[in-house]
């Protein structure tokens, strides 16, 4: 089998992985069961739950939609490359403070979703938050709170306001 | 020593102590557990809803390389032959009729995905090869899909030992029912079919069995709502011992109902970890958590109303086929007869009622809970009774509600048919909260304004009472569940103060971790920072029964409560002793123990554990260490209510359904934290609309499932979601060490038939009183369109 196997290189949250992979392998499934990287989730096998959501080179991708031999020469961002320098991204302190989450599952393809959505526009209406969120579903949270995770996350962007440092407790 | 400030997290919206582990991808799901040299199982899975099995050749895939073994019921039968069924509901005289539930198809397979072989490989690619290699030979039988049609003469026999498909009859009578519908001003016949529906949370089932030769220990890390009934489910079936067997239930991504039941997948990943001496682990794509993951919901329900000419209804008779699918689940008998038929008069004093439920079998996924479990079928059905009886008497379904609510001086109230005592409630007040919230007065108005104009607007109801905080043992028992319902708390104060909860519910988004931490510190006078909750491990914590049913609160939350009291019981008397003074000159205020009299002097929670360990300076009779246990088992159920409101319009020309507005108002007695009450609220709800407007699990005559993926069963999305309202009031359960009633099932119980009610309400201008769930646009066009003609 090893003949089958192809070399491919990859940037992931800013670090460097060389591998290699069969060619039928997913991204979503190289990075979870290569890399270890397990924040990136799969929820469904038709493209339709948007667990699997990472950015790549800049643009949100379903990563079980996308080949790992695809992401050749890319740069991957997903959920564990979120926080910066001890530091929660606006997104995530977002999602956190107005309980935009309940399972988890579905949470880190959100964020990635929503990541993008702000680098479009940091200043969406709800409709257009609930437009642009197509492609992610969430069974638990009826997708209420979601919208107002990112609304507060582009709220924070826009003031440029310092986010919670990673270690902070609820405070009470 | 300083006193800390007052804390004040009981009551409060704080944010979840369990997030950031789950928003920076740190959570460890089932999926996430990765072994050294774990193999992988897969399942060959029948493409027929009823076929004999005439051969299973495993010769070619167990050739390939790289698989490790390939197993059919032949294999497996001798450590595991069937999936216990641990609700074998009582009530039924004689005509119970368990069918066996083999792990594996034992010579015929009786559903569209029923698990033929199992595969093991050393990676996914090699066992999704494997299963392709194995040819199965079938020979095809007639299928059954439908519940009448299941026990009607000639259909298709799908077990032996259940003659006529018929898995049991259960009843309950309260007064004279056919005494007071010979005598009602006004009769109503109705049929009503509550659908099938496919839980989906979004992470599958998956398990990873680790099996230790050398000590026969097993750890398994499984999707589980209940642990503990999962250890005691593979002790009772494998025959491993239950002490040698640890079941770990991480952070799980979803239940509602689909992680209850103990399934073949995890019985058999442990078998295969045992016959080959590796960790092996499965994981559930979602086209196959679809066919092998519990269904919920599906009856079909005839009903006959009788009522003054008032609208007072004086008789409710219903006669309900449910089905328990191919096989008896775990709780699967319990979900269509006790849970619905407890609770069949709701808010209502219904003087006279009996229901009857017929359980079948059919060729389909087996049936379990799904969020809110026997309740929203109940809820339906009296909700659009409510309706179809204000419409037969002309009066407005808000007056018709309030002439038959229970009312506030009633209770507690015993149901007709004696099987519940509600707690607490004020119906009237919920209802006038919501009317008041929507300005009930000009929305009619407002609809009268829209309808002159030509639009099909409406205005539904849902009035709901639901039984919660499963429950007490001696109920469980007498209604045939295999199991009490008590739960358990552990509270361990280490020796600076901290602490560490064990309990025996389990979270799996409901946020525990939080608001038992909340509980805590509100009782011991701490920080909810200084309060960790563990639960989900079966060797950390004490036996617990589980999450479901709304009870974790309550249940969950009373042991926890008075655990916390009997940490302060012990501590006051440490406090006493060290403070020298008698311990009645004591008291807790706020956050500590104070003297009375000169609250100056005081001890805290801490204080009163660093004593503790170090010992040498305790009241006689004191042991050392502060750490107290508590089993609490209640004495009733806990009975929330409520009233929602939806406002729709219908579009005449696609039969679209529009939310327009959505209003509910929920009473769960005492709120922890309101703002994780919204979360479960508004999740309910989602999941309730989409019952009335959208999800339906569909089969084909051959019992071909359908809607068998994302693509075919339509959850909802954010974009077709409206915005949700909410409000509360406070009727704390009279019983409950916390006052609190369980939030988890309310939105869902109540959101169905507000829509329905609404969407009817609509069409009502167009003679138009009942269509069948879900209302997709096609369905409500057809009978605009019928209508108009
Ligand atoms: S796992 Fe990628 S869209 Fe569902
Ligand atoms: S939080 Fe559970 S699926 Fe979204």
């Amino acid at each position: 089998m090893e003949e089958t196997h192809v070399g491919i290189s990859v940037e992931v949250n800013g670090r460097p992985h060389r591998s290699t992979v069969e060619p039928r392998t997913l991204l979503v499934d190289y990075l979870r069961d290569d890399l270890g990287l397990t924040g990136t989730h799969i929820g469904c096998d038709t493209g339709q739950c948007g667990a699997c959501t990472v950015i790549v080179d800049g643009q949100s991708v379903k990563s079980c939609m996308v080949l790992a031999v695809q992401a050749d020469g890319a740069h991957v961002r997903t959920v564990e490359g979120l926080a910066q320098d001890g530091r929660y991204h606006a997104v995530q302190q977002g999602f956190w403070e107005k309980h935009g989450l309940q399972c988890g599952f579905c949470t880190p393809g959100f964020m990635m979703q929503s990541v993008q959505i702000l680098e479009d526009n940091p200043d969406p209406s709800d409709q257009e938050i609930r437009d642009a969120l197509e492609g992610n579903l969430c069974r638990c949270t009826g997708y209420q709170n979601i919208v107002e995770a990112v609304k507060a996350a582009g709220a924070t962007i826009r003031s440029g306001a310092e986010t919670m440092a990673l270690g902070t407790g609820v405070g009470a | 020593m300083a006193v800390a400030t007052p804390t004040r997290a009981f009551g409060a919206s704080i944010r979840r102590r369990e997030d950031p582990r789950l928003i920076t991808g740190r959570g460890k799901f089932t999926d996430d557990i990765h072994l050294a040299n774990a193999a992988t199982a897969m399942f060959v899975r029948s493409p027929h809803g009823h076929a004999r099995i005439v051969s299973i050749d495993t010769s070619a895939a167990s050739a390939h390389p790289g698989v490790l073994g390939v197993y059919t019921f032949e294999n497996v039968k001798g450590f595991i032959s069937g999936m216990p069924c641990a609700w074998p509901t009582t009530n039924t005289g004689d005509t119970l009729k368990l069918a066996t539930y083999p792990p594996l198809a034992d010579g015929k397979v009786r559903y569209f995905g029923e698990a033929v072989a199992l595969v093991v490989a050393v990676d996914p690619n090699t066992a999704a090869d494997a299963v392709d290699l194995v040819h199965v030979d079938y020979d095809p039988l007639p299928a059954v899909i439908n519940n009448e049609a299941a026990v009607a003469p000639g259909a298709p026999l799908i077990h032996d030992s259940a003659p006529g498909n018929q898995a049991f009859r259960w009843s309950l009578v309260g007064g004279d029912t056919n005494g007071a519908l010979a005598h009602a001003d006004v009769r109503i016949s109705q049929t009503l079919v509550n659908q099938r529906l496919i839980a989906t949370p979004l992470e599958t089932r998956c398990a990873v069995a680790d099996y230790n030769p050398a000590s026969g220990e097993v750890t398994v890390w499984v999707t589980s709502q209940n642990p503990h009934i999962h250890r005691l489910l593979i002790a009772l079936s494998t025959g491993i011992p239950e002490h040698k067997i640890r079941v770990i239930a991480g952070d799980v991504g979803g239940g509602f109902g689909a992680k209850i039941p103990y399934y073949a997948g995890e019985a058999l990943c442990i078998f295969a970890s045992k016959e080959l001496g590796v960790p092996v682990r499965w994981s559930e794509s979602r086209s196959e958590n679809y066919v092998a993951t519990a269904h919920g919901r599906d009856h079909i329900q005839h009903i006959e109303v009788g009522a003054t000419k008032e609208g007072k209804i004086t008789a409710l008779k219903v006669t309900a086929y449910a089905s328990l699918g191919a096989y008896p689940s775990t709780a699967a008998p319990g979900v269509p007869t006790w849970l619905f038929g407890c609770i069949i008069q709701g808010p209502y004093d219904i003087p006279n009622n009996e229901v009857h439920v017929i359980g079948v079998y059919t060729n389909t996924t087996p049936t379990d809970a799904y969020r809110g479990a026997g309740r929203p079928e109940a809820t339906y059905m009296l909700e659009r009774v409510i309706d179809l009886v204000a419409a037969k008497v002309g009066r407005d379904p808000v007056e018709v509600r309030r002439l038959n609510f229970v009312k506030k001086d009633q209770f507690p109230f015993k149901v007709a048919n004696g099987t519940l005592t509600y707690d607490s409630g004020d119906y009237e007040l919920a209802l006038d909260q919501a009317l008041h919230t929507v300005d009930y007065t000009h929305l009619r108005a407002w609809q009268e304004e829209q309808r002159a104009a030509g639009k099909l607007v409406g205005i539904g109801f849902s009035s709901y009472v639901e039984i919660c905080g499963l429950g007490p043992s001696s109920a469980a028992n007498a209604m045939g569940f295999a199991g009490g319902l008590y739960d358990s708390a552990t509270i361990r104060v280490h020796p600076t103060g901290k602490v560490t909860v064990f309990t025996g519910v389990h979270s799996h988004g409901q946020g525990h971790e939080t608001s038992f931490a909340q509980i805590v510190a509100r009782d011991l006078g701490l920080k909810v920072d200084d309060v960790d909750v563990i639960h989900g491990d079966t060797d950390k914590v004490q036996h617990g029964m589980g999450t479901y049913g709304s009870r974790s609160a309550a249940v969950g939350g009373g042991a926890l409560h008075m655990a916390g009291m009997k940490i302060r019981a012990k501590a006051q008397k440490i406090a006493a002793h060290l403070l020298e003074v008698a311990e009645e000159d004591i008291e807790w205020v706020d956050d500590a123990f104070r003297v009375k009299g000169s609250p100056d002097k005081a001890k805290t929670i801490p204080d009163c554990a660093f004593a503790a360990y170090m010992a040498g300076n305790l009241p006689a009779g004191v042991t050392p260490v502060l750490e107290e246990q508590h089993w609490y088992d209640p004495e009733n159920f806990v009975f929330p209510f409520g009233t929602h409101i939806c406002v729709v319009e219908v579009d005449r020309e696609t039969g679209e359904t529009h939310i327009k507005r959505y209003v509910a108002i929920d009473d769960c007695g005492e709120i922890i934290n309101p703002m994780l009450r919204d979360g479960q609220v508004h999740g309910g709800i989602a999941q309730g609309i989409a019952q009335a407007l959208w999800e339906e699990a569909v089969y084909d005559e051959n019992g071909q499932l359908l809607s068998g993926s994302l693509m075919d069963y339509a959850i909802p999305k954010a974009s077709v979601m409206p915005h949700l309202e909410l409000g509360h009031t406070v009727t704390p359960s009279p019983h409950n060490p916390l006052g609190v009633k369980g939030i988890g099932e309310a939105g869902t119980i109540a959101s169905t038939p507000a829509v329905v009610n609404a969407v009817m309400d609509a069409l009502s201008p167009l003679g138009i009183h009942h269509i069948d769930m879900p209302l997709r646009p096609a369905k409500v066009w057809a009978a605009i369109d019928a209508a108009s003609h």
